[in-house]
C-alpha cells in the first residue's frame, strides 16, 4: 500500500484536480459500483476501499479537511460510501439554506463534528412584509439538538430566523466555547438577549447584529461584557439605537487588541469616535456613529489625524443622517477603501463627487438616490475598479419624479466602470436602449437587480414594455446568476430568460408577464434555477404544474397574488412527496384561491410547527 | 396586445361602486392584471386621474418597492428629523397668570441656558438657578414641559437633544406649586 504525504499548503486547485482524478478513477472501476449500491455492509468496505483508493482513511480525511465550500463537499459525498463517511466526519461548517429542508435530528445524525452553523429561515419576501407574523423559522428546536450533539459549537449565523431572548440565553449558557454570533434580518428578541450573550460567552470573538426586527430596550447590554473579555474581533451594533455606555465601549475596545471590525451606533458622537479610532488604528472595517456634531477646529483636526492613522481601513459605513458637514475628515482614509456604504447618508451629488474623487480603489459602493445622476457621473469618472453598485431610494413612496436617479446615472457608471458585475438600482424611469448600452459596456454582470419603482412602468421614451431591456441583459451577460425584474413586461421577457439565461440561479418577478407561458419558459429553460419568487403575476395552474419535475432541483418557489388554485397545489403535493407545498390564504378571499404558495424540497417531511394559517398540502 | 386596449375596456368594465366613482384605494394597475378576480374593482384610468386633484398620493402596494423594513424605518425617521430641522419645532408656551400663550421654535436654541434666557425675555420674569437636587431655586417660577407620554416634567433634567425630541409644550409654573417641586 502506498502512503502519500500531502503538504498542508496544497493549493486548492491542485487538491481539486487530485480529487477529480481520483473520482474519475473510482467511477471507472467496476468494483466501485458494488460499494455504491451496497447498503451499510461495512464488512466489505476495508478490502474494497483499499483497492479503490490506495490511501488510508486518515489521509482521505486529511485531504477532505481542506474543502470548505459546501457545494464541493456535497459533490464529494456522492462519490462513494467511504467518501460520504470521510466527508461527514470532516465537515465542521454547516450551511442550511432553508431551515425546513432538513431537521435538526437528521443533521445531527449525519454530521458529528460541527463547529459552525449557518441557518436561513423565512422566504425572502418576508423582508417586505409579505409573510404574516408568527410564520415560523424558530431556531430554538435547533439549539436544543445542537446543545446535545455539538457542545463545542463555536459559530451561529442566522438569517431571517425567529429567536427570542430565552433562546439567546440558552445559546449563551449551553456552549462554553461559543465564539461568533451573527443575526441578520431576524426577529423576536431584544437587547436582553444580547445581555446574556455578552455576560456568558467568555470567548466571544464576534457579535454582529444587523437590521433585525428586535426590541431595543436600552444600551446596557454592552456593559455586560466582562472586564476579562479581550477576544472580540468583530463588534457590530450599528442598527441599535439606544445609547450605550461609552466608558464600557472604550474599555472594551482598548482591551480587544484583535478588533478588526467595529460598527457603532448613532449614539456615539464624533469626538467619541475619534477616541475609539486612536485606540484601534488596526481596524479594517469601521461603521461611524452620528456624524452630526459641531466640532472645534482642534477636534476636527484630531479626527482627521485619527482617520489617517487607520492604515488598514478597507470598509466605511454608518454616516447616519445629514452628514455633509464633516466629510472631509475622511479623505485621508479614502484611498485605501474598497467598500464604501453611504446608503443611510442623504448626500447630494457634489458631496459624493468629492468623496469618490478621493477613493479611486473602491470596489463596492452603496448610496442613496439623493446623489442623483450627477453623483453617479462622478462615480463613473472616479472609480474605474468598481465592481458593485447599489443605489437605494431615499423616498420609496414619493411619486415626485424630480428626485432620485434615472437611466442616465446608470449609463454614466457603466461607461466608466467596466468591471461592474453587481448592481441593485432603484429608479423611476428607464429605457430599453439604456439597458442595452449598459450591458454592452459591462457584459460581466452576475447580479442584475433593477427596480423601476412604479409597477408596470413602460420605457418612458418609446412607451414600449421593458422586454428588450432584460432581453439584452440575458443575451449579453452569460454569467448572470441573479436577476430581478421590473417595469411592464410581457411573456417575451420570459422567453428570453428561458432561452439565454443558462446560468441563472435566482429570479425575482413582480407585476410581470402576460400568461402561463412566461413562467413555463423559465422553468423549462433555466437548468440552474434554484430560487424563484413571484408576486402579482398572471401565472396560474398550468404554469405551476409545468415545473413539477423541476422543484426538487430547486431550493424553493414562492408565488403570491397569482392565479394559482388549491386544486393545483393539492395535485402537486400528491405527485411530489418530497416537496412541502404550503399555502397561506388572505382574509376574505375565495376558498379555492391559493393566495400565497411556498414550495420547497425537504427530507424532513411537513413542518411540525406550522401556525394555523399555513396549510401544508 | 392586451395593454393597448386599456381605455376601451374601462368603459364597459363591471365593478362594485356607484357609477362615476373611482375607488382611490386601488393602485394604478396595468391591464394584464385584470384577469385576477380580486383586482376587478377600481382600476384607475391614468389620464382621468391626472385631471383630478393630483396631490392625492397613490396608495401603497404591500411590500413594494422592495425595501427592507429596517431601512424604511431609518429613512422615515431621518425624514422626520430633517423636516423638523427645516420646518422648525414650534411648541406652545403658557405662563401661569398670563392672558395668552406664545409659541417658540425650540430647534433654534442650542442648550438650556439659551432657551431659558429667551423665555425670560419673552415673559419678562426671571427663573432661578437650576440644580439637579433642587430644581430651580431662587425664584417663584419654574419651567416645565409636557413630554411624549403626557407627563409634566421639569426642564433641565435630561440631555438637551432628548428634551428637544420629546417636548410637546412648555408651561412656566408659578407660586406655591413651584415650591412643592423643591421638596421632591
Amino acid at each position: 500500500m502506498q502512503v502519500v504525504w500531502l503538504r498542508s499548503s496544497l493549493a486548492l486547485r491542485d487538491l481539486q484536480a487530485f480529487i477529480q482524478h481520483t473520482v474519475v478513477y473510482c467511477k471507472m472501476d467496476p468494483k466501485l459500483q458494488k460499494t455504491k449500491n451496497s447498503s451499510s455492509n461495512s464488512a466489505n468496505s476495508p478490502d474494497s476501499t483499499h483497492s479503490l483508493f490506495p490511501f488510508p482513511d486518515e489521509v482521505l480525511e486529511r485531504v477532505l479537511s481542506f474543502l470548505h465550500s459546501h457545494k464541493d463537499r456535497s459533490s464529494v459525498s456522492l462519490v462513494c460510501k467511504d467518501w460520504y463517511d470521510a466527508e461527514r466526519w470532516t465537515r465542521t461548517k454547516l450551511f442550511i439554506g432553508n431551515c425546513y429542508s432538513v431537521s435538526p435530528e437528521i443533521v445531527a445524525r449525519r454530521f458529528p463534528r460541527i463547529k459552525s452553523v449557518t441557518l436561513k429561515g423565512k422566504p425572502r419576501f418576508s423582508d417586505f412584509n409579505l409573510v404574516p407574523q408568527h410564520w415560523g423559522a424558530d431556531v430554538h428546536s435547533w439549539l436544543v439538538v445542537f446543545a446535545k450533539v455539538y457542545p463545542f459549537l463555536e459559530e451561529l449565523r442566522l438569517k431571517r430566523m425567529t429567536l427570542n431572548d430565552e433562546s439567546l440565553k440558552f445559546l449563551a449558557t449551553s456552549f462554553p466555547g461559543f465564539k461568533a454570533l451573527s443575526l441578520l434580518s431576524c426577529e423576536g428578541f431584544s437587547t436582553d438577549g444580547l445581555k446574556a450573550i455578552a455576560t456568558h460567552c467568555k470567548n466571544l470573538t464576534e457579535l454582529d447584529i444587523q437590521e433585525n426586527g428586535m426590541d431595543d430596550l436600552g444600551g446596557g447590554w454592552l456593559s455586560c461584557f466582562s472586564e476579562n473579555c479581550s477576544s472580540l474581533e468583530v463588534l457590530n451594533f450599528a442598527s441599535l439605537n439606544s445609547e450605550v455606555s461609552f466608558d464600557a465601549l472604550e474599555k472594551l475596545v482598548r482591551r480587544c487588541k484583535s478588533l478588526r471590525i467595529l460598527k457603532v451606533n448613532k449614539s456615539i458622537t464624533l469626538d467619541q469616535l475619534q477616541q475609539l479610532l486612536v485606540l484601534a488604528p488596526q481596524l479594517i472595517e469601521l461603521g461611524t456613529g452620528s456624524f452630526q456634531q459641531e466640532l472645534t477646529p482642534l477636534q476636527y483636526e484630531g479626527l482627521g489625524i485619527a482617520f489617517s492613522n487607520c492604515k488598514n481601513l478597507q470598509t466605511l459605513s454608518g454616516f447616519w443622517e445629514d452628514t455633509s458637514l464633516h466629510l472631509p475628515v475622511l479623505y485621508s482614509a479614502c484611498p485605501s477603501l474598497t467598500f464604501l456604504n453611504l446608503s443611510y447618508a442623504t448626500l447630494r451629488s457634489g458631496e459624493l463627487a468629492k468623496i469618490v474623487a478621493h477613493s479611486p480603489n473602491i470596489r463596492r459602493l452603496w448610496v442613496l438616490d439623493t446623489v442623483g445622476d450627477k453623483g453617479l457621473e462622478a462615480v463613473g469618472s472616479s472609480c474605474p475598479f468598481l465592481e458593485e453598485l447599489r443605489v437605494f431610494p431615499a423616498d420609496p413612496f414619493e411619486q415626485d419624479l424630480h428626485h432620485g436617479v434615472t437611466e442616465a446615472g446608470f449609463l454614466a457608471v457603466s461607461r466608466g466602470c467596466r468591471k461592474l458585475h453587481y448592481v441593485l438600482y432603484f429608479c423611476r424611469q428607464m429605457t430599453n436602449a439604456a439597458v442595452a448600452t449598459i450591458v454592452q459596456n459591462c457584459p460581466d454582470f452576475t447580479h442584475f437587480r433593477l427596480c423601476i419603482m412604479n409597477p408596470g412602468e413602460r420605457d418612458y421614451l418609446t412607451n414600449e414594455p421593458m422586454d428588450e431591456a432584460f432581453g439584452a441583459v440575458v443575451k449579453t451577460c452569460t454569467n448572470l446568476r441573479r436577476l430581478a425584474l421590473s417595469g411592464l413586461l410581457t411573456d417575451l421577457t420570459f422567453e428570453y430568460i428561458g432561452k439565454y439565461a443558462k446560468n441563472l440561479e435566482a429570479l425575482s418577478v413582480a407585476f410581470a408577464g402576460s400568461s402561463d407561458r412566461g413562467m413555463q419558459c423559465v422553468l423549462q429553460g433555466c437548468p440552474k434555477l434554484r430560487k424563484l419568487e413571484i408576486r402579482d403575476c398572471p401565472f396560474g395552474n398550468a404554469a405551476l404544474l409545468s415545473g413539477i419535475e423541476k422543484y426538487e432541483t430547486m431550493r424553493s418557489l414562492w408565488m403570491s397574488a397569482c392565479n394559482v388554485t388549491m386544486s393545483a397545489c393539492k395535485l402537486l403535493a400528491k405527485e411530489m412527496p418530497r416537496l412541502n407545498v404550503e399555502v397561506m390564504r388572505d382574509e376574505g378571499s375565495d376558498e379555492s384561491q391559493a393566495d400565497k404558495v411556498y414550495i420547497y424540497r425537504t427530507v424532513a417531511g411537513s413542518r411540525r410547527d406550522a401556525p394555523p394559517f399555513v396549510v401544508t398540502l | 396586445m392586451a395593454y393597448e386596449n386599456d381605455m376601451n375596456l374601462k368603459a364597459t368594465e363591471l365593478r362594485l361602486g356607484l357609477p362615476g366613482t373611482i375607488d382611490e384605494s386601488q393602485i394604478k394597475e396595468p391591464s394584464f392584471l385584470k384577469s385576477n378576480n380580486k383586482r376587478s374593482s377600481g382600476d384607475m384610468d391614468n389620464s382621468a386621474n391626472e385631471d383630478e386633484c393630483s396631490p392625492v398620493p397613490k396608495a401603497q402596494v404591500v411590500g413594494w418597492p422592495p425595501v427592507r423594513s429596517y431601512r424604511k424605518n431609518v429613512l422615515q425617521q431621518q425624514k422626520k428629523n430633517f423636516d423638523s430641522d427645516v420646518l422648525g419645532m414650534y411648541v406652545k408656551v403658557s405662563m401661569d397668570g398670563a392672558p395668552y400663550l406664545r409659541k417658540i421654535d425650540i430647534k433654534v436654541y442650542k442648550n438650556y441656558p439659551d432657551l431659558l434666557v429667551a423665555l425670560e425675555n419673552m415673559f419678562k420674569f426671571s427663573i432661578g438657578v437650576y440644580s439637579e437636587r433642587e430644581g430651580y431655586n431662587g425664584s417663584e417660577y419654574a419651567p416645565t414641559y409636557e413630554d411624549k407620554d403626557g407627563d409634566w416634567m421639569l426642564v433641565g433634567d435630561v440631555p438637551w437633544d432628548m428634551f428637544v425630541n420629546s417636548c410637546k409644550r412648555l408651561r412656566i409654573m408659578k407660586g406655591s406649586e413651584v415650591k412643592g417641586l423643591g421638596c421632591l
